[in-house]
Formats: C-alpha cells, structure tokens, sequence
C-alpha cells in the first residue's frame, strides 16, 4: 500500500519542507491515522458527508450525450451536486473534522479560483473554525464573487503581492502563515499534493468518490467500466476516482491536464506531459520548471487546473503506466463544455469540461481497442456556475447578447 | 574552508562568529559581489550567499524582494557559483544557502562539485532534511562540503540528534517559528533550543538565526551561541542604505560580538 511510512510513492512525494513544519506533519499524520481506524470520526465524516454534502453523488447515465458522440456509454460523476458545487467538499469536511479532533481552532487554505477557499469557509462556519484564505492578488481581482461568499461565511481572506501573485504564491503565503502558527493552526490543503501526509490524507477523504462510482457502476451496468475520465490539476479529483479502479487492471484510467493554448506554445498547465522531475511545495514530483530549477508559471482557461505542479501519486501512476496522461487544450476543454451543456442541460466546470473533452477524444480508439462500445465513468468534478463570467467571454455572450449554438 | 574554521577563530577570540547572508545577483551580480566583500571587510566571518529561487516558503518579505529583483534580473545558478568564486578568496569560508529543487535540478553531484571548485565551503538547505537527503549525503561526502541542515523550536530531542549527526561545519537553529525578517526582541525560545542542541552537538557550533537587526540583539544572542547569523536586517541595510549602511550595521553588529 502507497505511500510507504515517509510518504513516498516510488521516487515521488515525501517531505521536502523546512524542519519547523516536520513535528506539526508527524502530529497530523499520527492523527490522521488514528482517525481513519477510529469508527466515531469516520462515521461522523460520513454522516457529514451524507446529511450535509449530500453525497453519494449520482451516477447519471448520460444517454443523450451519449447518442450525440455515437454509442459509447459515457456515465457522469455528478460531485457537481455536491454541496459547495464540487468535489472538493469532501476534502475540506474530512481535514476541518480532524482539526476539531487535533484541538486546533484555526484553519488557514490557499485557492486558485476561489473554489477551495470557499469550501474551506463553509467547513469553518460549519465546524466553528476560524478560517483565513490565502488568495493571489490578481486572483481576488479575477474572482470578486467567490470573496465575498468566502468573506459572507466568515473566513479572512488575504491577498498575497508576492512572486506572481496566484496560486503558487498563494501556497507559499499559507505555508509561511503555518510555519508561524502550527501551534493552532490546521493547513487546510486543498489538493493531493504537498508533504506527506497531505496526498495521502486527501487522497482518503476524496476517495470515496471512485467507492461510489464503481459500485454505481456495477449496479447500474453489471459490470466494470472500461475507462474512468478525470482532470488533473493538483490531482485530488483524479485520485479520487481512480484509487478505487487501480487494482481493477481492465479499467483504464485517464488523467487530463490543463494544456492551455497547447503543450508546444509553452503556455499550459500540463505538469506531467509538459513538465519534469522537481520538488515543489513540499514533495517531489512532476512540474513546470526552467533550466535552473524556477517555477515557472502555468496557464489555463480553468484556474482550478492552472498550478505548475502535481500531487505525486499521479507522477507514480504515470510513470507505472497505471493511468495514461494527456494534455487538453482551453479550446477542447471550452467545445466539451458547450456540448455538455446543449445535451445534457448541464453546465460543467471548465476543469471538469476538461475531463469530458479527453473522455471523448480517447473515445474512438478505446472502441477499437475492445471491439465494443465503450463503458466511460467522466468524473464530473464541479459545476460550472462559478465559469460563467470566463465562459461568457469566450463565447461572447455579454457583447452581443446571442447565445451560441 | 570548512565553517568551522570561522568557528574555532572565533572562540579563539572568546566571542561568538558573526554570519551574514546575501542573496546573489542583488542588485545585480556585479553588485552583490561588491557588498559581500564589504561584508567581509567589515567584519562577518562567516558568509551565506542565497540562491534567489521563485517559491521562497521560508522566507519574509524582505528576503522575498530581494530575490524577486534579483531572478527578475536574469540572475542564474552559475551566477551564484561565480559569486563564490568571486568572494571566495577574501579570507573568510562561503556557504551557499539554497532551497532544494535548484540544487536537484543542476545536478545535486555536479552542484557539489561546481561548489567545491569555486572554493565555497558547503551548502545550507532550508527545505531539506536529513531524511530526504540521500544523493546529498553522498555528494557533500564526495566533494568534501560542509551540509548544514536547520533545527527548530519544535524539533524533538530525537530530530535534533539525527540531524546534527548529518551536520558538518555547523548546525542551524532557527531561533523563532516563522520566516526571515528582522525583529525587534530575540526569542526567548532560542536558548532553550541551543541548550537542547549543545547537548546533541558534542563539538559541533550551532549558530542562531532568524530576527537579529542589531549589535545589542547579537550580543544577547552570542552570549549563548557560537554564531550569530544575520540576514534580513542586512538586506534590508544594503537595498535602503547601499554599501555605507551595509558597512555600518556589519560593523554594529560585529561590535556587539567583540568581547
Ligand atoms: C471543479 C474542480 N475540479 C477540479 C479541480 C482541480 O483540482 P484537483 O486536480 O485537485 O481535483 C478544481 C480546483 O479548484 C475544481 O474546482
């Protein structure tokens, strides 16, 4: 079972953090797995879950966009449904319940687009945390409307000037804020990345993700799928819904990055297909990186997706030839979310449109390759309201008021 | 020129050895050279040049800016080797202080023996620990570089003891949780620490660091240390008050040091 005791999945992952954050992650790791073997925290993280997430999400049988792309059976992950419109609610209940558990009072989170900021706030209104967001300056600009909701349930959101001022940045700000405070402090992580234990802990909480859909799965069409589709940012969606189907060796399992205008333009958040061995933000893995080892920034229409790095059980599985790994441009990713929402009447996340887009281009030779249609499980990870203003741009829905189609 | 000859000179003179840090390439390559020599004319013993990297976690704003001008100056890796070579004859051991994925990415072997070549003494990795640091281990071995690993406050007595078992030259102990940057009092957790990692050390000098501006803060710090490590203050000092500040708070701060 992966990681081994210091985090590491083959070369990958570990702890690559200064010294002064060692005891705080053997504290948590020593909580976390206490926790996960103790039947009152997992029952009160289903239970929360369940009657507050409102998970199992459903296992939708998405017939007509199913028609539309010819045949193949392509079955969606709705975490869209979810409470807070994502997957990533999962992740937050199960840390900000194991920070109640380790006798901390404030959580602080890093985000991108805001997404898991505020997830982050709705599981401090909900556990009674103090929660400060640590959110790049040009992001709070980009994503007004997801301040004010993080700052309406509660939380302190902090612009970070520094460096490029987005994401990447906004993960230094938080990992100073808790080399500072780790006394009562929780580092609410919002991906499966970073130093262990967090890609193995986040990893646990989101997993039930790929539970449910293989089960779904199995009830639905008595059988396996041939694929699970999934996006690829920092990873915790992907792993999510892959961890359940990695010992299932017949189920593919896809991981799509943010290609941004294309791998070759350089301008993409494409880590593992784009990218190269480094260490960043705690773990060793794959990122975007310039021939002196600087980060360099990623670009994507999907700012969930736009981080230059990933969490490293994906380095592992790609390296494996466990799960493949494409790249998905803005423009592929942008046709899928239009599509999604003209079949389907479902209005997806960009990165989750990502998702889609690479489930259907893998499509043609996946029915080749088994001499049958297709059975695809698309994890759709979020919904798409928090794009609208990116994708109103896109598609010039604010200038001329036509809609497209 | 291992540290620990600025150590031993040091107590030769019955006073705790003054460290300084700047980062290479700040303001420029040229320049930065030019204020590590004035360092050293104005009395540290002991030298720390910062390998600017694009994601410093460790680091508070000042250091933060001072690295930020220095990459957005094109400075690169061989700049901060041809910094050591370049200092590196003025009488006094150079350290290089780097995060870690510049070092993976040069090639931890070939960073080593690039560094030995350029006369520095070794190298101190704020974001690696002993732990993970296998190909380094073998490297500083291999190239006869010093390796200064970082204890904190919330270190047990048993990470204390396995990582300055891997030290060579010194040990690091950051005196306060949090970042670099100037503070006004010291901590008060500092000299626990430094009792805790004098027990462990055996022979091995622990230098403090984290927060020290002044010659009255490193006296209170060199009662306790065997070297006083200053950073922030001193960038601070060159980006604001140019070489003369420079000169004037190393001096200070010698000062504070001198028996
Ligand atoms: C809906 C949605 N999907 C996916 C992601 C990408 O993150 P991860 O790769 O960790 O799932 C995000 C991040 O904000 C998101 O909001």
């Amino acid at each position: 079972m992966l990681p081994d005791d210091r985090g590491h999945f083959g070369p990958y992952g570990g702890r690559f953090v200064p010294e002064a954050l060692i005891a705080a992650l053997d504290e948590l790791d020593a909580h976390y797995r206490k926790a996960m073997a103790d039947p009152e925290f997992t029952g009160e993280f289903e239970r929360m879950l369940r009657d507050y997430a409102g998970t199992p999400s459903l296992l939708y049988d998405a017939t007509h966009l199913s028609a539309h792309v010819g045949g193949a059976r392509i079955l969606l992950k709705r975490e869209d449904l979810n409470h807070t419109g994502a997957h990533k609610v999962r992740n937050v209940l199960g840390q900000a319940l194991l920070t109640k558990r380790m006798g901390k009072g404030r959580v602080i989170a890093e985000t991108g687009a805001g997404q898991h900021g505020v997830a982050s706030a709705t599981a401090a209104a909900y556990l009674d945390l103090e929660c400060v967001v640590y959110m790049g300056e040009v992001d709070t600009k980009r994503q007004a409307l997801n301040v004010a909701r993080m700052k309406m349930l509660g939380a302190t959101v902090i612009p970070v000037t520094t460096g490029s001022r987005t994401l990447k940045d906004a993960i230094n700000e938080a990992l100073r804020d808790w080399v500072t405070n780790v006394d009562d402090t929780h580092y609410l992580l919002g991906t499966a990345a970073g130093p262990h234990p967090f890609p193995a802990m986040v990893r646990d909480f989101v997993r039930g993700i790929g539970v449910e859909a293989r089960a779904q799965c199995l009830a639905l069409t008595g059988a396996l799928p041939d694929a699970v589709a999934a996006c690829v940012g920092g990873g915790s969606n992907a792993i999510g819904i892959f961890h359940a189907f990695v010992p299932d060796a017949d189920v593919r399992l896809y991981g799509f990055e943010a290609g941004g205008d294309g791998i070759e333009t350089g301008r993409h958040a494409a880590s593992i297909t784009g990218g190269s061995h480094g260490v960043l933000h705690g773990s060793r893995s794959y990122l975007l990186q310039d021939e002196d080892g600087q980060t360099i920034e990623s670009h994507s229409i999907s700012a969930g997706l736009d981080y230059p790095s990933v969490g490293p059980e994906h380095a592992w599985l790609h390296d494996q030839g466990r799960a493949r790994y494409q790249p998905v441009t803005d423009a592929e990713a942008m046709d899928a979310f239009a599509l999604l929402c003209r079949t389907e009447g479902i209005i997806p996340a960009i990165e989750s449109a990502h998702a889609l887009a690479g489930a259907l281009r893998v499509l043609p030779a996946l029915r080749e390759e088994l001499g049958h249609e297709p059975t695809v499980i698309v994890n759709l990870s979020g919904r798409g309201d928090k794009d609208m203003h990116t994708a109103g741009e896109y598609f010039g829905l604010f200038d001329s008021g036509e809609v497209i189609g | 020129m291992s540290a620990s000859v600025a150590f031993e000179k040091a107590r030769a003179e019955g006073r705790a050895a003054l460290v300084g840090y700047l980062p290479a390439g700040f303001p420029s390559v040229a320049e930065g050279i030019g204020a590590v020599k004035a360092m050293i004319e104005s009395g540290v013993d002991l030298v720390e040049i910062g390998l600017p990297y694009s994601d410093p976690v460790m680091d508070g704003p000042v250091i933060q800016r001072a690295t930020e001008q220095a990459l957005a100056g094109g400075v690169r890796t061989r700049d901060v080797l041809h910094t050591v070579e370049a200092v590196a004859g003025a009488g006094v051991p150079v350290l290089i202080m780097s995060y870690w994925n510049p070092v993976e990415k040069y090639g931890v072997d070939a960073f080593a023996r690039d560094l030995a070549a350029a006369g520095g003494a070794g190298l101190i990795t704020p974001d690696l620990i002993p732990d993970e640091a296998q190909e380094w281990l073998a490297a500083s071995d291999a190239h006869k570089l010093d390796r200064i690993f970082l204890v904190s406050p919330s270190s047990t007595d048993e990470r204390i003891a396995m990582t300055v078992a891997h030290c060579r030259g010194f040990v690091y102990a950051t005196a306060v949780m949090g970042v670099t940057g100037a503070r006004d009092s010291t901590s008060s957790a500092a000299p626990t620490l430094v009792a805790r990692v004098k027990a462990a050390a055996g022979n091995l000098p622990v230098g403090v660091g984290l927060g020290v501006r002044s010659g009255a803060q490193a006296a209170e710090v060199g009662a306790y240390a065997d070297g006083v490590i200053v950073g922030s203050a001193l960038v601070s000092a060159l980006a604001d008050g140019g070489l003369p500040a420079l000169r004037t708070l190393t001096q200070d701060l010698r000062s504070g040091l001198t028996p």
